[in-house]
């Protein structure tokens, strides 16, 4: 009896769509399915219109060909949202992955396992067009000290502006980016601190009067700032994804990827 | 001046519909002891509440010292310092000493000065018995005490008319004389009182005059020997009868 | 010793201890049998960092402070706007009618609508409008959305309380001679006030708490600056200081009130 079973299950596994034998097989949350969480909502130019399903925006697209590359058909892959706390929160997860510009940190990666960076973000400066002129619009160091920062809490934006820049005003600090917006809007904060694509998608589509003043090299920064997908601490799946990772760097893919999508992101003036 | 302190033309007064007052006429001469006896319900609360504006009547005149008060619109506030009236639940302000509750009126209303009301208000403890108390809280006191205090915060406005209603009714027997003695006291300076009261020795004791008063209307009125010893009406022997026994 | 206080005294002893030794029980009971959970280890390394507590401490007391100064400095505000509501809801003159519309659309409003959505909409709307630095802080339109709401629950509760105010109270002030205002003011309102603490206090219990809705317009205060730690090192922790301060400021507080009124209340009894 014993013996019919194990047969019929291995004749199940063999005719999925996945290949035996691949590295992911038996480490994800549902045999033969990759389950990926992104943020709720998720912003553009990471996932577009909120709707990973599809593919499309930075983030989607790695997702895609990390699955890829592990064996998953796209349609084996399903999308979970989660909010930071959550991510972190100790207990089981419900995501193999979860992608949302998750920067990587060495205090962080004691609760959670990060896989191997996917993109490395410069920060940038958010402002609106009336500060842009008056800061002239090369911003010095100098100018940059002087204005009221806005940051987001769950971002390391906040140890950069105040180990980087050191303002004279303590930055004010928001949920996410919505309420960063609106306090630029409401002229409560001049300036906010950004990965760069973020900082142009806001600025171009959010905003009125958003201006980007410039960005930090990121080869230039101490720790910059990198992406990586979060997995609960522990978990098997992160050698697959690392392995995957490589791949997609090692064959041009990713960059073709990031050319795709985040092409905006050159161009931008450095600050000094 | 003469005429009547207070006089009462034609007075009535209904709540919802059910007639209390009907037609009421009565004086009250200067210095006068005046008692209203008569059961409960009679309408003996609500005719002294009348008298000092406090229910306002339906029609007929108030008039204290020949001035119309129920004229309606009638700006009441200072006919009230000329009125006191204690009531049976005595009403004071738990929230302060029996000193303040006295001192409250004359400070905010005559205008009075500390250095002139300290020593009258202390006086007028002193008067009653009550010189210990001053300080003390309402509900630290007694009854009786509540009570005199209650007509040591009347008093304090210096009144020329005082009216009671059932001022020992709430109180043991031994605490009524307490009271009594207060209203004697009150008669001997010739302050005008007006008494709602089913306590018969009293108004026997100390009144000029007798009303009673039955369903709403002045049945019989005269000089208490005469009330309690030889009443015209078959209504007031009646009452008289159940009362006493 | 009396032989009343004799008994009295083995009593409370007998007390104590019965108190004491259930106390004890309980307690070892969650001490021993937590950690046994199967996820406890977890959970320990999340909310209960020693290193990170002590890390952390020092930050978030100070950014309490910032907690305490908008709570003080909005208690005022509250009482001086709830106050003036409650009359307004009160008032009989014809000639007011309109301020008691006001008054009942007022608390009807700022009762009905959430804190937080009040301190967005205030916060950043406001501002929003085109005021300029310094009119258009986070922080005068956060205290702006706080006292709006505090003050049409105060409102209430003192509304409530005067209505307690037996009548007969106030026709003995009236029948005294005093105006409808110095009966207000010296007869009606202390012993309503007196009455409402108890409600009042758990008002200010509240708005301690919700003084952190401020932070979502901006300000760094303490339970910010918790979440703040927890994602610079992904612990839950800080939020567990930030508990253990807001206890150590709310809990000797209600004490303290209890007391008070406890004290009142023997005084005169
Ligand atoms: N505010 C009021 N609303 C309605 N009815 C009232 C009100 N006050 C008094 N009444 C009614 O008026 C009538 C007379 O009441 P009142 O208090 O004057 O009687 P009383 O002679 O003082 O009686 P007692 O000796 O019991 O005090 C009663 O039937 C009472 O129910
Ligand atoms: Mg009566």
């Amino acid at each position: 009896m014993k013996t019919v079973i194990a047969a019929v299950a291995a004749t199940l596994i063999a005719g999925s769509a996945m290949a035996a034998g691949h590295c992911a097989a038996g480490k994800t949350l549902t045999e033969g399915k990759l389950t990926i969480a992104t943020g709720n909502p998720a912003y553009y130019p990471w996932v577009l219109n909120d709707a990973p399903e599809a593919g499309e925006g930075f983030e989607a697209a790695v997702a895609y060909a990390l699955a890829e590359e592990m064996g998953f058909a796209a349609e084996d892959v399903t999308w979970t949202r989660t909010s930071f706390d959550q991510a972190i929160q100790p207990g089981p997860k419900d995501f193999d992955l979860n992608m949302q510009q998750f920067s990587i940190t060495a205090e962080r990666d004691k609760v959670v396992d990060f896989s191997a960076p996917y993109y490395t973000a410069p920060q940038a400066v958010l402002t609106t067009q009336d500060i842009f002129v008056a800061g002239g619009t090369s911003a010095t160091m100098a100018f940059l000290k002087e204005v009221q920062w806005g940051v987001v809490a769950s971002t390391t934006a906040l140890p950069v502006v105040m180990e980087q820049i050191q303002p004279t005003k303590s930055p004010l600090v928001y949920d996410d980016n919505a309420n960063v917006i609106a306090a630029m809007q409401a002229g409560q904060i001049d300036a906010a601190l950004f990965d760069l694509p973020t900082a142009l998608f806001t600025s171009a589509v959010l905003m009125d009067n958003g201006a980007i003043l410039g960005q930090f090299d990121p080869a230039a920064a101490e720790n910059p700032d990198q992406f990586g997908a979060l997995m609960p601490e522990g978990s098997a799946l992160k050698a697959c994804v690392d392995e995957a990772l490589d791949a997609l760097k090692a064959d041009g893919s990713l960059a073709a990827i990031e050319a795709e999508w985040l092409q905006e992101a050159t161009g931008v003036p450095l600050i000094k | 001046m003469p005429g009547p302190r207070l006089s009462l033309r034609g007075v009535t007064k209904s709540f919802d519909d059910v007639a209390v007052l009907k037609g009421i006429d009565l004086d009250v001469g200067r210095g006068e002891m005046l008692c209203l006896i008569g059961a409960s319900g009679s309408g003996k609360s609500t005719l002294l509440r009348c008298m000092n504006g406090l229910e306002p009547v339906d029609d007929g005149q108030v008039l204290l010292d020949g001035i119309d008060i129920a004229e309606p619109g009638f700006d009441l506030g200072p006919i009230r310092q000329q009125i006191g009236i204690v009531f049976q639940s005595f009403n004071l302000f738990p929230h302060m000493t029996n000193f303040d509750n006295v001192c409250l009126a004359p400070r905010r209303v005559l205008r009075e000065r500390e250095d002139s009301l300290r020593p009258r208000v202390e006086a007028l403890f002193e008067r009653f018995g009550l010189g210990a108390h001053m300080r003390k809280y309402p509900d630290q006191l007694s009854g009786g005490q509540q009570q005199r205090v209650a007509v040591i915060r009347a008093l304090a406005m210096k009144p020329q008319t005082m009216l009671f209603d059932e001022i020992t009714s709430a109180l043991d027997p031994e605490l009524v004389g307490e009271v009594l003695d207060v209203l004697r006291k009150l008669r001997d300076e010739g302050i005008t009182m007006v008494l709602a009261t089913h306590e018969m020795g009293f108004a026997r004791e100390l009144a000029d005059r007798v009303c009673f008063m039955d369903q709403g209307v002045i049945a019989e009125e005269g000089p208490p020997d005469m009330i309690f010893s030889a009443p015209e009406k078959e209504r007031t022997r009646k009452f008289l009868a159940s009362i006493l026994r | 010793m009396t032989r009343r206080a004799a008994y009295e005294a083995r009593q409370r002893r007998r007390a104590n201890l019965i108190a004491g030794g259930s106390t004890v029980a309980v307690l070892l009971l969650v001490i021993v049998l937590v950690p046994l959970a199967p996820g406890w280890e977890a959970v320990r390394a999340s909310f209960f960092d020693g290193e990170i507590f002590l890390r952390t401490f020092p930050d978030l007391a100070r950014a309490f402070l910032l907690d305490v100064a908008i709570f003080a400095w909005s208690v005022p505000m509250i009482f001086a706007m709830g106050l003036a509501i409650a009359l307004a809801r009160g008032t009989n003159n014809p000639a007011l009618f309109p301020l008691r519309i006001f008054g009942a659309v007022y608390v009807d409003l700022f009762r009905g609508i959430p804190v937080v959505l009040l301190v967005y909409l205030v916060g950043f709307g406001i501002p929003g409008l085109g005021l300029p630095r310094p009119w258009n802080s986070p922080y005068i339109w956060g205290t702006v959305a706080l006292v709006l709401t505090y003050s049409a629950y105060v409102a209430e509760v003192l509304r409530s309380g005067i209505e307690s105010i037996h009548a007969s109270q106030r026709n003995a002030a009236i029948c005294l001679g005093l105006s409808e205002r110095d009966t207000m003011r010296y007869v009606i309102l202390p012993q309503a006030i007196r009455r409402v603490v108890p409600a009042n206090m758990n008002m200010l219990v509240a708005l301690q708490k919700d003084v952190a809705l401020l932070s979502f317009i901006g300000p760094v205060e303490i339970l910010r600056q918790a979440g703040i730690f927890k994602s610079l090192l992904a612990n839950f922790t800080p939020y567990v200081v930030a508990a253990v301060i807001f206890l150590c400021v709310t809990v000797p507080a209600t004490r303290y009130a209890d007391y008070l009124m406890n004290k009142d209340r023997n005084a005169r009894s």
